[in-house]
Parts: structure tokens; C-alpha cells; sequence
């Protein structure tokens, strides 16, 4: 737009009111544009700060003496100096008989990394054939994953859980055994995988659709069949997106506490279930519960933070339709 | 499987994420191959695929810890469908290969939503110990009752509440860092809540809530503003019904992030040249937004008005750890719990079947908003 020398035209009289119109229109635009996006910044601003106040505050008062957190708010940090990271020390010793919570970190490890990879891989495999495959009542089909996506958890998990315990047979016939797996990891990376599948497919989908039909066509035209297609083409062009609901997906499970509480007890329980336990029975030691929330914090932040290029560009792969 | 995931069980913990991930990708890889094979012409593969068929749904049901009955079925539905196949229109593997990549994802929903939802939906018509029949009695238990209406309304207001704001700090917020120096920091910082958990979010704002009788010096932010501007510490928790509307401000702190980021992503993929054109013709900033961005970027919109509406109608994890329910705060998700552990499981599913029943109209829109999409294209 910088260098471009407007060409001769002859043209009549309005149409040059309406040229010179335009070029005013330009020079003016430079300073409007600065002064609205003055006001939008500040707007910004407040909005920014607003939001991270809250988790600021836990972070100063997880690093200050029990005493003055509980004498003082954690603004006054300044006339009422002092520091410690004497309540990270006690509140990863912290917890119940089976467990303490540095513990239960590396159980969160042990669920989250499974259960973000098992549904990405099905859920894939499954957009892909909602999207290129064609079969009679798809489109059917489709909307009823999309609609699974609203049966609340609560109304699985019992269910779920006799299923996992008991197995399922029909008569005398047994469909399968149960899994005789209390106090492992399986139970929970597969309620999980289960519960992630409807949004998973659904998301997936939308990127899986939208790349051009000629692509596909072209590599059916050449002989490659769905595996290939998929293996080839789809998975690469969809890359961004898988990698930005990977992210989403390790969040949700790393913050869950729902599955956890019904299918992850024990010494198998991740982080969010010890937290609970902790706040609800010590619900005034703030040095703990501060402390607690920011270990649990920790993870998916660096997680974010070192992952948020690819989460922008995967949501960017999707937006922009040809 | 039941027999390597309880092996599996027994090691440290670190290990078992690599072993169960390597078992798994091999379980997928081998699917390929019979997927990149499928569609080959020739009596080998004829041969390998006819295997195939049986073979896998054999070795599924094996897996769960089957018995014969379960391989005499699985050879029959091998036979079926590989002469289905055979028979297609579509060419030779289609059917096979259709199932290959659906059937897993299918099965675990099936497993996992499908049958579970229908033994729920049933269990609301039963009584408390699931024995007899009892028709409605379970739905007029919840709306006659006071609690029950107030929990009901109270989903209402959280549903209407937090995904429309959330939507507009999450928009306003995009439009306002569009373009601007440090956009990447501005995203980080409201998206921050996304990455905290329910639970570590209301651990955050019980601290802003907290409140010391008057005199005292205050340790929640929110009362020290209150003094600081002259009036008495509150307790935001107890007094109803504002105590919902507190209880919202933290799922919008959380939501907004979800919004502004996946908008903000939208917002880019706005054509320039209609911005430009728009300009062109003399329109102000606001006239381009209402008319050029938020239709170009309708359908995100809608995504995340869907996702966010679902979230606030299934809330759970902050009622229940900041309150659990007290002084009115109750919504649908939470009572269901506690009528679980009451052992009211009629009642608890009677619920489940009224969430289910509200969230139907947002789904339902949904439904035919894909099938214009799929109608475009």
C-alpha cells in the first residue's frame, strides 16, 4: 500500500470528489486510528490487570510468612516485608495417609500425558471418516457424537464406573470382563479418553473438513486410498489443530476433579483431588492452600507458555477458510 | 488387556506412561496398515483383509476378557461384512475401511456415553433404590419442592449469565489488542485462568472473597476495596441471591480467556480487503465491526457461545468447593451429587435428565447449523 503512484485516469467530476475523497480519507486515518486505539489500550489495560490480580495475589501470599498472611493482605507486602518458601516445603508433605501431594504430582503427570494422547489419535482417525468418508446416515451419525457432547458427566460416571467393575454380559453371555483394576491408572485414562471424544471429534472435524475437496480428490484420482490420504495429507495439514486441542485437552484433564474423584482414589490420586481434600478440611490455612494452588498452577502454565505458538497458529489453521 | 493393564499397574508410575503409550500405538499402527491395504486389488490381499476381519474383532473381544461365543461371533461378522464389502459400490475395502476408522471411537461412546445415559434416563423413572416404577414421581419431587425450583432457576441464571459475558470482555478484549504492540502478552494474562483448575480457581477468589468482621484488618482484596471506599466489609458468600452472581464472576474470569482467544484467532481470518473496502466507503470503526468482522466471524461465535453455554449448564467443581451449595447457591450438576451420596439415585437422575433436557434446545441449533455448513459445501 506504501508505494503505489496512483495512475492517470480522465475521469469526470464526482468520481475525482470522490478520489480526493478517499486520499483525505487517508491522511486523517493515521491519527484516528491512534487516538481510538488509545482509549481501546487503556480499556485493555484495565481488563488485563483485572484478570491476573486474583492469581498475583495467591502467588505473593504463597511466599509469605503464615503469620502475615493471616494478619495482613498480601498488598501490604511492602510495609510488611518478609518471605519464605518454608509453605511449598510443607505443603507438598501434606496429605493423607496413602499420599502426600508431591506425590500425587507425578500422579497427575501419569494421567495427564495418556489420556491428552489416546483420544487426539481415535478422535482423528474418527473426523476423518465424518469428514471424507462418504456412507449413508452420516451426516445423522455426526450430529449424534456432536449431541454426546452434553450428556453430563455426573450421568456416565456410576454407570461407568459398575461397568469398569463389574464387566458387561447380556444374559449368560459375557461382553467383557471387568477390568479389576482399582488403584491404577487405566480406569482414568479411559474415562477420560471416553469423555474427551465427543468434543475432540467435533473440533477435529472442522479443521479435517475444511481442507480444499481438490487435494483429497486429486490423491484419490492418483490411487491412494483413505489410509493413505490420511496418513499423507490429512494428518500433516491438521498438525496445528491437533496440537492446539492437545493443549486444551491436557489442561482440562490436568485440572479435572470430577473423574478424579470417582475413578482415581487412593494412591493414584492426581493433585486437584488432594487439593480439595485439603481446602475442605483446613479451610482456613491460607499458607497451605495458596501454596498448594500454585504447585497445581505451575504445570499447566509452563505448559501454555512454552506450547502458545503452536495453540495460536492451530486455532489460526482453522479460522481461515478459503 | 484387563490382564497387561493390571501388569502395568504394579510398575512405578513414570514407567507406566511410556509402556502404555508404546502398546497403544502399536494397536493403531497395525490398524493402518490393514486401513493402507484395504483398498488393494489381488488375492493376497483378499486373503490378508478376509483375516483381518475376523481376526480383529477376535482379538477385541478377547482382549476384554471374552469367551468363545464372543470368536464365533466375531467370524460370522467377518464373513457378513466381508462379503458386504465386496458387494459395494464404493470398491473393494470401502466398508472395511469405514469401520477401521470409526469403530473405536464409536465403541469407547458407546461404551461410555451411550449406555450409561440410557441406564440414567431409566433410573429417574424408578425409586430411590431403583426396585420399582414410579412414573414422574421424581420430576414433581424436584419441582414442587423449593430447593428444587431454586436450583433449577439457578442454572437458568448461570446458563444466561456467563456465556454472553464472557463472550463480550472475550470479544471487546480481542478487537481492543488486535494489531497492538504486545499482543502476545495481553493474550497471556487474560488467558492465564483457562490454565487453572476449578479448584485452584476457587481456592483464588475464596482469598478475594474472604472477610474479617468490621474493624479488623481485612485479608480478601475485594473487602479492603469496600473499606478503603468507606463501607462495611460484606460477606459475599452468604447473602442471597447476590452470592450466585459471585459465584458466575469466577467462571467468567475463567471463560473469558477461552473466548477472547479462540475470537482473537477469528478476527485475523477476517478478510483485509473487506475491512479496507468497508473503509473505503467512508465507514467508522464501529460500523466496520458490526458489519464486516462479527459476520465473518459468526460461525466462531457460535462455537464458542456452544462450549462456553455447555460449561456454565454442567458447572460442578466451583458450587461445590467454594459453597457446596450453602445459602442457595445450589445448581443442577451439584444437587445431583449430593442426591447421589444421599442415595437418592432416582432423584439424582432425575436431574441428570432435566440438564439433559435444557441443554437439548442449544444442540438442537447446533445440529441444523452443521448441516447448513455441510449444505454449503
Amino acid at each position: 500500500m506504501t508505494a503505489t503512484v496512483p495512475a492517470r485516469v480522465a475521469v469526470d467530476k464526482k468520481t475525482q470528489k470522490q478520489l480526493a475523497r478517499g486520499e483525505k480519507f487517508g491522511a486523517a486515518k493515521r491519527t484516528k486510528k491512534r487516538l481510538t486505539s488509545r482509549g481501546a489500550t487503556i480499556a485493555a489495560l484495565v481488563i488485563a490487570v483485572l484478570w491476573t490480580t486474583p492469581t498475583f495475589g495467591l502467588f505473593i501470599s504463597s511466599i509469605r510468612p503464615p503469620e502475615e498472611i493471616l494478619r495482613n493482605g498480601w498488598w501490604t507486602i511492602f510495609q510488611n516485608p518478609g518471605f519464605t518458601l518454608n509453605n511449598y516445603v510443607e505443603v507438598l508433605a501434606a496429605g493423607n495417609s496413602t499420599l502426600n501431594l508431591a506425590g500425587a504430582f507425578i500422579n497427575s503427570i501419569a494421567i495427564t500425558l495418556p489420556a491428552t494422547i489416546f483420544p487426539l489419535v481415535l478422535a482423528s482417525l474418527a473426523a476423518y471418516a465424518f469428514a471424507w468418508i462418504k456412507f449413508p446416515g452420516r451426516n445423522w451419525m455426526f450430529i449424534g457424537v456432536f449431541a454426546l457432547q452434553i450428556v453430563p458427566l455426573q450421568m456416565a460416571l456410576v454407570p461407568l464406573l459398575s461397568l469398569f467393575s463389574r464387566g458387561l454380559s447380556i444374559g449368560d453371555v459375557e461382553l467383557f470382563a471387568s477390568l479389576n483394576a482399582s488403584n491404577a491408572y487405566s480406569q482414568v485414562w479411559i474415562a477420560h479418553t471416553i469423555f474427551a471424544l465427543p468434543l475432540a471429534i467435533f473440533l477435529l472435524h472442522n479443521f479435517v473438513s475444511q481442507i480444499p475437496s481438490e487435494l483429497i480428490e486429486a490423491a484419490r484420482v492418483d490411487g491412494a486410498g483413505h489410509g493413505q490420504i490420511f496418513f499423507r495429507i490429512v494428518l500433516p495439514l491438521t498438525m496445528p489443530a491437533i496440537a492446539s486441542f492437545a493443549i486444551f485437552q491436557f489442561l482440562w484433564v490436568w485440572n479435572d476433579l470430577l473423574v478424579a474423584l470417582v475413578f482415581a482414589d487412593g494412591r493414584v490420586a492426581p493433585m486437584t483431588k488432594l487439593l480439595a481434600e485439603i481446602t475442605g478440611s483446613r479451610g482456613q490455612d491460607w499458607n497451605l492452600l495458596t501454596a498448594g494452588a500454585f504447585i497445581s498452577i505451575l504445570v499447566p502454565l509452563i505448559v501454555f507458555f512454552a506450547l502458545q505458538r503452536y495453540f495460536v497458529r492451530g486455532l489460526l489453521a482453522g479460522s481461515t477458510k478459503g | 488387556m484387563s490382564a497387561f493393564l493390571g501388569w502395568i499397574s504394579t510398575l512405578p508410575a513414570l514407567a507406566q506412561i511410556p509402556l502404555v503409550l508404546l502398546a497403544f500405538l502399536a494397536v493403531i499402527a497395525l490398524l493402518i496398515f490393514f486401513l493402507e491395504i484395504a483398498p488393494r486389488t489381488g488375492r493376497k490381499f483378499t486373503i490378508i483383509r478376509a483375516a483381518a476381519c475376523v481376526l480383529i474383532p477376535g482379538l477385541v473381544f478377547l482382549a476384554l476378557g471374552s469367551v468363545l461365543w464372543a470368536a464365533g461371533a466375531a467370524t460370522l461378522f467377518g464373513a457378513l461384512f466381508f462379503y458386504l464389502d465386496y458387494r459395494s459400490k464404493q470398491g473393494v475395502g470401502y466398508l472395511f475401511q469405514l469401520v477401521g476408522f470409526l469403530s473405536p471411537a464409536i465403541f469407547l461412546l458407546a461404551i461410555g456415553l451411550i449406555y450409561p445415559t440410557i441406564q440414567t434416563t431409566i433410573q429417574a423413572f424408578m425409586n430411590s433404590r431403583g426396585t420399582r416404577f414410579v412414573g414422574l414421581e421424581n420430576f414433581i419431587w424436584i419441582f414442587t419442592q423449593d430447593t428444587g425450583i431454586r436450583t433449577v432457576l439457578n442454572t437458568v441464571v448461570w446458563v444466561l449469565i456467563v456465556p454472553v459475558v464472557s463472550t463480550i470482555f472475550g470479544l471487546a478484549y480481542a478487537v481492543f489488542i488486535d494489531k497492538s504492540r504486545g499482543e502476545k502478552i495481553f493474550k497471556v494474562l487474560v488467558f492465564m485462568p483457562m490454565a487453572i483448575s476449578f479448584v485452584g480457581a476457587s481456592i483464588i477468589w475464596r482469598f478475594v472473597y474472604a472477610v474479617r468482621p468490621a474493624g479488623q484488618e481485612q485479608i480478601g482484596l475485594l473487602n479492603q476495596v469496600v473499606v478503603w471506599l468507606g463501607g462495611e466489609p460484606i460477606s459475599w458468600l452468604s447473602n442471597e441471591p447476590w452470592n450466585t452472581l459471585f459465584l458466575i464472576v469466577v467462571l467468567i474470569w475463567i471463560q473469558t480467556g477461552f473466548a477472547m482467544v479462540i475470537l482473537s484467532a477469528a478476527i485475523k481470518g477476517v478478510p483485509a480487503e473487506q475491512l479496507e473496502a468497508a473503509e473505503l466507503d467512508g465507514t467508522n470503526a464501529w460500523q466496520r465491526f458490526i458489519n464486516v468482522t462479527v459476520p465473518g466471524i459468526q460461525s466462531s461465535l457460535v462455537v464458542v457461545l456452544t462450549t462456553i453455554s455447555i460449561a456454565s449448564l454442567k458447572v460442578f467443581d466451583i458450587v461445590r468447593t467454594m459453597t457446596a451449595g450453602a445459602n442457595e447457591t445450589s445448581v443442577i450438576a451439584n444437587e445431583m451429587y449430593s442426591q447421589w451420596q444421599g442415595f437418592e439415585v432416582g432423584r439424582s437422575a432425575a436431574f441428570a435428565v432435566v440438564l439433559f433436557l435444557m441443554v437439548l434446545p442449544i444442540v438442537i441449533y447446533n445440529a441444523r447449523q452443521i448441516q447448513k455448513q455441510r449444505e454449503i459445501r
